[in-house]
């Protein structure tokens, strides 16, 4: 059978669980907004760390609970570790491969 | 012979066909957007200093579309639930409103891309820069003609387009909007935030654009299982909810790629 | 991994459902042969497709080594004929150098993407893969279907590309920006339309896969248990998922600059024609050769894996032997797969990295060498101690192994950033991964042909047509691509139309390292060697249709006494494929083992109660 034994049967559990993650998701949210807003830190280095970091963790919250993957099976994790790795190289040797300049040339 | 683990788990792996194919292919679905917003780093972090725009993007409207995806993510796991456990009114109430809550996405960006097509940048002959939204063009209007007249609503006059870029520092919040009618005479040339305009529009319309497509495609999979499909859930209950959930964790991946569209796009 | 014996759930459709819904009409022409989810059937669409663009692939490149032998001159006896289809490009019979530069940007597509992709991943995948593991079909048969025709649509677009204003694509087969974009043709939009569509095609096929092998292995087969061929099948289709997805994202991008005037790639300041460009600006070029080769390297890996699949096969098969150092060979496969996304900007030393960026990717370039190196070796000593039996496929299979080491040696240097910087755009690159694809990967996929036929059709092709084909292809494909080594290195570089006669010492006698005649003359002999590699051709397409119907009878269905389960079915295997359960209780090479009365074990095979387990001492 599916993974019925793994979820709880009782739909009502279901939804109040969902609507504390949808609260959480408008808390964030609205933390994203007021950091956007503020005036933290020079320019945007600092507020677009901070953003993005609640951004993960709202990522989190979707994919380990709405997605179930925190109680999914080896094999998916596998898949995905492996798919955010080449994601990661991709994003980050792109962007040191335009950042890296021959010695004596000059960057701007 | 049927092909095996279509609805039963393969008891090594413990999935059945159909959630390892959504999967990988979510899997896939992450390097194609991770290769757009590659791509969108790339352009920001190349661009020109101070050229990057900044506010340009209604942070209203994208914090309610945030907030119907992400309600509607939450109906989408109700309505699985509901199909595992047999209560079909439920189901068909979540999945309902899933559909709808897709819908009012889609009709929202709409809006969103009207108010940027209708915005208008404007090179005067005198050098300096008009801006806003174009809200009435004459019957006799021809820029080659030079005859008729533009009407900008909430529009402002700059002498440097770089100062139309950031709309978040204090000057730009205190400078004064309000209606402006030019001449064809004293126009040079005109463009609206197409594409075209300047990288951010490119890829602002583009991975959203991107994204928009893939949320329809989701409401069009729902709103099939929700109605004509629906017949499997009499002849095959099992089946027909694993089909829920494919198709559920398929939403919960466009509403994950929106979860992080939004804060890139409209709020750095 | 051990043998445990895994009580699978019975199949679908027993008693209990009754059989009645499940007995279908004897479907029409169109559901049998043009709609079919049949795994076999799809498969062999595949193959008759590509096989088709890669003979329109060869045509390109004769036509384009006729005009870099005599640049200028009209096309012998097909020239009236190319004019009166192209116009104006083909003006007098002769190729324009546009002409050639859309043969040249075609002939790479065609050939990669769809010819040796789909011959070696979808044909041969979708045909082989789920009779070796034991399944009834591919996991998902509707989508298999889809994958077919999403490939189907991108070739038409591709082909009829040619014949809209302005031409095919002509900006190479890597369009790189802002060529791509600035050329005046919607031949480039075509491209990347047709290029999404085989995306799609390869991502769809890619999920099929992968959960087949997964999910619909047989009870008792093992992941050790795997053939080669499977597994290089499943780290090919890892690399398709995950490495063409950016690809995709770049086209639309491209697309996007081409058709809405965007700037993704094109700098600030750019100039067409003298004139500023009427763009946004602020794009990046090199954004696009990130995006591209982050897939392009992958995809070459793509090209060989499937192939060294085959094979393997083929040479278990034919020495009569396990394959030398399985485990050796299923590392090196997921490392070779791991290691290709980290790549990727060899083809990029040309761009102005720093030191930092280039050592990184030199490293991993080398590194990466050396499971490859494993792999072939593994062939390699798989030779030793074995019962050769020779025939077509084995030759081809032999074949490949010299001429994949050579391609693949010549890659050294070409990793090397130093020495890239000389012959980057040489033709030594062209004769690089020629060899590695032609002689390498397209003898393996003859190798199967050969080999798979009788499964699929119960006849033999004709030996001695098959030998007469390997003996005139292995000749000329060396003929061919060997003295493109020495014009690269005297620094003749790719993709002239006028077959570097601008650079030669004839016309330019007092210039430095102009090109002697000797490496010109070479041009003269490798139009020579292509048409013959041309007519060696023949052969194996008459043999291929004529066996269909004329073709020797094969007695068995496992006229190769081979192992594998693929060969355990009826001849040609029916819609379902094996008509008993299967339970898998050895390894896929189970050849020449010591007490058994066959040179042979079939992986499926009941161990025989009767049989003597007294171990035979073993003679060399």
């Amino acid at each position: 059978m599916s993974d019925s034994k793994e979820h709880s049967v009782d739909l009502n559990s279901y939804i109040r669980l969902c609507a504390v993650i949808f609260l959480v998701l408008i808390c964030t949210t609205a933390a994203m907004i007021a950091t956007s807003y503020s005036h933290i830190g020079n320019g945007w280095t600092l507020k677009v760390t901070l953003i993005l970091s609640i951004a993960i963790v709202n990522a989190f919250l979707v994919a380990g609970y709405l997605m179930h993957l925190l109680s999914e099976k080896k094999l998916i994790y596998t898949v995905l570790v492996f798919t955010v790795f080449f994601f990661a190289g991709l994003m980050g040797l792109t962007m040191w491969a335009m950042g890296d300049f021959p010695v004596g040339t000059v960057a701007h | 012979m049927e092909i095996p683990y279509t609805i039963e788990n393969r008891p090594d792996t413990g999935i059945y066909n159909a959630k390892l194919g959504i999967w990988l292919f979510l899997a896939s679905e992450v390097m194609l957007f991770g290769g757009l917003f590659s791509a969108y780093v790339l352009l920001r972090v190349g661009a020109e200093p101070g050229t990057w725009p900044h506010g340009w993007l209604d942070v209203k409207l994208g914090t309610i579309n945030t907030l119907i995806l992400a309600l509607s993510a939450i109906t989408t796991l109700l309505a699985w639930a509901a199909c595992k456990v047999r209560q079909f009114g439920k189901f068909k109430f979540f999945h309902g409103c899933t559909i709808l809550l897709g819908i009012s996405f889609l009709c929202l960006h709409m809006y969103e891309y009207h108010d940027e097509w209708t915005h208008y940048e404007i090179q005067l002959a005198n050098g300096k820069i008009a801006d806003g939204h174009l809200a009435e063009t004459s019957k006799d209007f021809d820029l080659a003609k030079k005859t008729g007249f533009v009407k900008l609503e909430e529009g402002r006059v700059v002498d440097d387009s770089k100062e139309l870029a950031d709309l978040r520092t204090p000057e730009a919040r205190a400078a004064k909007h309000e209606d402006i009618t030019l001449q064809a005479a004293d126009i040079k040339s005109m463009e609206n935030y197409s594409p075209r305009h300047n990288t951010f529009t490119a890829i602002y319309f583009t991975i959203t654009g991107l994204h928009g497509l893939h949320v329809l495609g989701g409401t069009l999979v729902i709103f099939y299982l929700w109605g004509p499909g629906r017949r499997m859930y009499k002849t095959d209950p099992e089946r027909y909810t694993n089909r829920i959930e494919v198709s559920g964790l398929f939403w919960h991946f466009v509403d994950l790629v929106w979860i992080f569209l939004f804060p890139v796009l409209y709020l750095t | 991994m051990q043998a445990n014996v895994q009580q699978f759930p019975p199949f679908r459709g027993t008693p209990a459902h009754g059989h009645g819904h499940h007995e279908h009409h004897e479907p029409n022409f169109w559901q049998k042969y043009i709609f079919s989810t049949d795994h076999k059937i799809i498969g062999i669409q595949y193959g008759l497709m590509s096989l088709s663009f890669m003979l329109f692939g060869f045509f390109l490149m004769l036509l384009m080594r006729w005009q870099i032998a005599h640049p200028g001159m009209p096309v012998p006896l097909i020239g009236p004929l190319l004019e009166k289809i192209l116009g104006a490009p083909a003006a007098g019979g002769a190729i324009s150098p546009d002409l050639y530069n859309s043969f040249g940007a075609m002939h790479g597509t065609i050939m990669i993407f769809l010819g040796v992709v789909p011959l070696s991943f979808a044909a041969f995948g979708n045909y082989v893969v789920p009779l070796m593991i034991g399944a009834p079909d591919m996991t998902f048969p509707r989508v298999n279907m889809a994958s077919f025709h999403a490939f189907f649509l991108g070739g038409i677009v591709m082909l009829v590309s040619f014949f809209i204003p302005g031409g095919a694509a002509q900006a190479g087969w890597t369009s790189y920006s802002p060529l791509a974009t600035t050329i005046p043709t919607d031949g480039q939009a075509f491209w990347l339309v047709g290029m999404v569509l085989l995306i799609t095609s390869s991502l769809l096929g890619a999920v099929n896969f992968i959960a087949t092998i997964i999910q619909l292995r047989a009870p008792g087969m093992t992941w050790m248990r795997l053939p080669f061929f499977v597994w290089a099948q499943f780290v090919t289709a890892f690399i398709l998922l995950l490495a063409f997805p950016p690809l995709e994202a770049a086209s639309v991008l491209q697309l996007m600059d081409n058709v809405a005037h965007t700037s993704f790639f094109l700098p600030t300041g750019l100039a067409v024609g003298g004139q500023l460009a009427h763009v946004s600006g602020g794009g990046s070029p090199l954004l696009w050769q990130h995006l591209f080769w982050f897939l392009g390297h992958p995809e070459v890996y793509v090209l060989i894996l499937p192939a060294m699949g085959i094979v393997a096969e083929v040479i278990a098969n034919n020495t009569r032997k396990p394959i030398w150092g399985y485990k050796s060979l299923v590392y090196s496969v997921l490392f070779v797969g791991f290691l290709s996304f980290i790549v990727w900007a060899h083809h990029m030393y040309m761009t102005g990295m720093g030191q930092k960026i280039a050592t990184f990717f030199q490293a991993t370039t080398m590194i990466i060498s050396i499971p490859s190196v494993i792999i072939l070796t593994c062939m390699f000593l798989s030779l030793w101690g074995g019962s050769i039996r020779i025939n077509t496929p084995m030759m081809f299979a032999l074949g490949f192994l010299p001429m994949f080491g050579i391609g693949g040696l010549t890659g050294l240097p070409l990793g090397l950033a130093a020495v890239d910087l000389y012959l980057h755009d040489t033709y030594y690159i062209i004769a690089h991964f020629h060899y590695v694809v032609a002689p390498g990967s397209i003898f393996a996929l003859f190798a199967g042909v050969y080999f798979w036929f009788p499964k699929m059709t119960g006849r033999r092709m004709s030996e001695f047509w098959g030998r007469v084909h390997f003996w005139c292809s292995f000749v000329f494909m060396n003929l061919v691509f060997m003295p493109m080594f020495a014009q690269g290195i005297k620094g003749m570089l790719r993709r002239m139309s006028d077959g570097a006669v601008n650079y030669s010492a004839a016309r330019v006698p007092n210039a430095i390292d102009a090109l002697p005649g000797t490496v010109m003359q070479l041009n003269d002999w490798i139009f020579w060697a292509a048409i013959g590699l041309g007519i060696a051709q023949i052969p194996f397409i008459v043999n291929l249709f004529c066996s269909i119907s004329h073709g020797e009878k094969v007695k068995s269905d496992n006229p190769w006494s081979a192992t594998t389960l693929d060969w355990q079915t009826p001849t040609p295997p029916p819609h379902g494929n094996f008509e008993h359960e299967l339970r898998v209780i050895r390894g896929p090479y189970e050849y020449s083992q010591p007490g058994h009365a066959t040179d042979f074990t079939p992986q499926d095979e009941p161990e025989s109660p009767a049989a003597p387990k007294v171990p035979s001492p073993v003679h060399h």
